[in-house]
């Protein structure tokens, strides 16, 4: 990896500062109780409703089907609908801006923000301004970004990081929560409990007042239609509803892989993403606007940040098919024993295993580690609603990751004594003579070198004392 | 019917017992066994890895060593499901596009133990003794990549004097992975452990399944726990009469 690659990683996703590679991160994670108890009780949830939402439409399968077929479509001419779209937005009103990497999309941000005077914004949750570190980017520019989704509420409000796409605040529990509220919240009630409602309606006070003040809103977006350059945010607070519409200004940043050629396609993804991610037949607020609305400046900021180098990758562009929807995540049994944080980066779980570093495109000890974050065992592929093949692209980018020397020695000779059948069989006496000296009892309880990696806590079976194809040979 | 043997580099070493049930089951069934020796690995470690270059020539000798069998039977799910899917990706890296072709075809014929029984073969009963209480494990491979679905759980009702309990959370993936074991040991040792448990309430003697390399994963916490819970391929219950 040269220096350029390595600046050009920079600029693109800031990998979170200091971040250790993925078994280091998720060794304390698997000891943290109560994360392990939040984490499952929430991901299995989910999962049953989720299957059960899903199962009720018998034509599932194609509709996934569809979904695939139209984000490859679009991804393949990715530049054509780009330029519908911004064509369409311009047409109505709006002003599209374009960002090649994280620090031209943070500065163009920035300096929209400047022009309007002002030096507090809310935000509704997007995916975009984490992956390209906004809120810090305009915290050193002397903006405040005030966040207004519950989940992301609790994360700012705790200093903390999210840890799922959907609930980035999974990792804590309700009486954490209230200990962040009670804490951190300008007017929080001091008799405050632990109760869901009791929570909701004291962030639902501390909104409000955020909302009537704001001149400037900042948003995700989760789809775009080109071809009347129409906006959509799905959700299911209201408060991005509230985001998107009392602010006069509106600067929305999206990743350019969400564009959607048209309405019908749209519709698509309307069906799988609710049941997908909360297990809804529909979410309960969908905002669509198309271009500029009646006294509001709208601004439209396309982010490429890694996309189009993602996309040259042949297997691994289906990636960019993503709608976030963590489903993958609910389902990963990594992702629900490490937590999110173990990913580093704000996509965590499988989906942010195989995007992080493409998006990065450069190597860190995490970035290195993260397509070895996987069993393989293909729980994700199996409930994704775009069909991402997960384990193919994790194998495809362990073949382009950097592998440590003695690791890559191990691997040529395993090889090399795998070519042929008599060297097996010598590499098997050898294995057999010591395996059965460490060994006793029908286990070996400790084994040398990084294998004890495996004796750390399993015993190793002791090789038989003949082999299989010692007994066929004897046996004709 | 003359049925090949690819035994794998991993029971072959191993777990030798595995290879001589499917022999022994085979011919009690009528069926001739060939074990052709030339064979060795399918190359799945190396493709999971990472290192799909030299896989290369593991492919190309499984394909001159098997192409002219009609039917190639691995008592291996993920060996099984790495040549079926991955071999032509891997002849495709390496360019060799002839490899490609001929990879696919051998690919075509190659069935994991409980697919041959019941969709070559068509037997559900093959005649085994087992008087144990076991529970078994669908691995991820036979689940998700060869969906074998229900064919094992078949084949095991069918089999006298067996107590078969359901595993709670069955799908769910035991953690092996194979150098995900090594690699990641932490969350490897989290999910074998919540799998022992799972195991554990069953009540069973003995947990089965269509991989060893899980099994050893399995088997090697039951071990260290001193639960006295055996585990055991289930060709070796197939394979079991009194
Ligand atoms: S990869 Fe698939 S399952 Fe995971 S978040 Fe994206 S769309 Fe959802």
């Amino acid at each position: 990896m040269s220096t350029d690659q390595r600046a050009a990683g920079a600029a693109r996703m800031p990998t979170y500062v200091g971040m250790p590679a993925f078994p280091e991160a998720a060794r304390d994670a698997v000891r943290d109780t109560r994360l392990r108890r939040n984490l499952t009780h929430a991901t299995t949830t989910i999962r049953a409703k989720r299957a059960a939402a899903v199962s009720e439409l018998a034509d599932w399968a194609e509709l996934r089907e569809t979904a695939k077929r139209i984000k490859d479509h679009t991804i393949e001419h990715l530049g054509h609908y780009l330029r519908l779209l911004e064509e369409q937005v311009t047409a109505r009103g709006g002003i599209v801006h374009w960002a090649r990497d994280a620090a031209e999309a943070n500065r163009v941000v920035a300096d929209l923000i400047k022009a309007t005077g002002e030096t507090d914004v809310v935000k509704v949750k997007s995916m975009a301004t984490q992956e390209i570190g906004l809120n810090e980017a305009l915290a050193a520019e002397g903006i405040r970004a005030h966040e207004t989704d519950l989940a992301e509420l609790i994360v700012q409000l705790g200093h903390d990081r999210p840890s799922h796409i959907l609930v980035p605040a999974i990792h804590r529990g309700r009486a954490e929560i209230r200990d962040i509220f009670r804490r951190e919240m300008p007017g929080a009630p001091d008799d405050l409990t632990d109760e869901p409602a009791r929570l909701a309606e004291a962030a639902r006070e501390h909104l409000r007042e955020r909302f009537l003040k704001a001149k400037v809103a900042v948003s995700g977006v989760n789809f775009a239609v080109a071809e009347t350059g129409s906006l959509v945010v799905v959700e299911s607070e209201g408060n991005g509803r509230m985001c998107l519409t009392l602010p006069e200004t509106l600067i929305s940043v999206m990743g350019i892989e969400k564009v959607v050629p048209s309405w019908q396609d749209l519709e698509v993804f309307l069906q799988l993403l609710p049941r997908s991610s909360t297990a809804e037949r529909m979410n309960p607020y969908t905002s669509v606007w198309s271009g500029a609305t009646e006294g509001q400046t709208f601004h439209l900021v396309l982010v490429d940040n890694g996309r189009t180098a993602t996309r040259d990758d042949e297997v691994g562009r289906q990636a960019l098919r993503c709608i976030r929807c963590s489903a993958c995540l609910n389902v990963c049994p990594v992702y629900q024993r490490a937590g999110g944080h173990a990913y580093g980066s704000p996509y965590p779980g499988p989906i942010g295993a195989i995007l992080s570093p493409q998006l990065r495109g450069a190597g860190s000890p995490v970035d290195d580690s993260l397509p070895y974050a996987s069993t393989l065992c293909g729980a994700c592929y199996e409930v994704c609603p775009v069909a991402i093949d997960i384990p193919e692209v994790l194998v495809h980018l362990r073949s382009r990751a950097v592998h440590g020397r003695a690791e890559k020695a191990a691997m040529r000779f395993a090889a090399w004594t795998l070519r042929s059948p008599t060297r097996l069989a010598f590499g098997q006496r050898l294995a057999g003579t010591a395996g059965r000296m460490l060994g006793r009892r029908g286990g070996i309880r400790r084994l040398p070198g990084p294998l004890t990696r495996w004796t750390d806590t399993r015993d190793a079976p002791v090789p038989a004392t003949e082999t299989f194809r010692e007994w066929w040979e004897k046996r004709s | 019917m003359r049925i090949a043997l690819f035994v794998t580099c991993f029971n072959d070493t191993l777990y030798p017992g595995t290879g001589k049930a499917v022999v022994t089951l085979l011919e009690r069934l009528g069926h001739e066994v060939v074990f052709p020796t030339a064979q060795t690995c399918c190359g799945q470690m190396h493709y999971n890895t990472g290192y799909d270059r030299e896989c290369g020539p593991l492919v190309r000798d499984f394909v001159k060593t098997f192409q002219s069998f009609d039917a190639i039977v691995v008592p291996s799910a993920s060996c099984a499901g790495m040549i079926r899917e991955n071999h032509p990706r891997v002849a495709r890296t390496i360019g060799d596009e002839a490899l490609v072709k001929k990879a696919g075809s051998t690919g075509s014929r190659v069935y994991e133990l409980t697919e041959l029984l019941i969709d070559v073969l068509g037997v559900e009963d093959v005649g085994a003794y087992f008087p144990h209480r076991v529970t078994y494990h669908p691995t991820c491979h036979s689940l998700r990549a060869l969906g074998v679905g229900d064919r094992p759980l078949r084949l095991l009702r069918a089999v006298r004097g067996i107590d078969l309990v359901e595993l709670p959370d069955a799908a769910e993936c035991c953690g092996f992975g194979g150098t995900f074991a090594l690699k990641n040991p932490d969350v490897s040792t989290a999910m074998g452990a919540d799998k022992v448990a799972r195991v554990r309430q069953t009540g069973a003697e003995v947990v089965c399944a269509a991989d060893n390399s899980c099994l050893a994963h399995i088997g090697g916490l039951l071990s260290r726990l001193r639960t006295g819970v055996r585990t055991l391929h289930l060709a070796e219950i197939l394979a079991a009469t009194d």
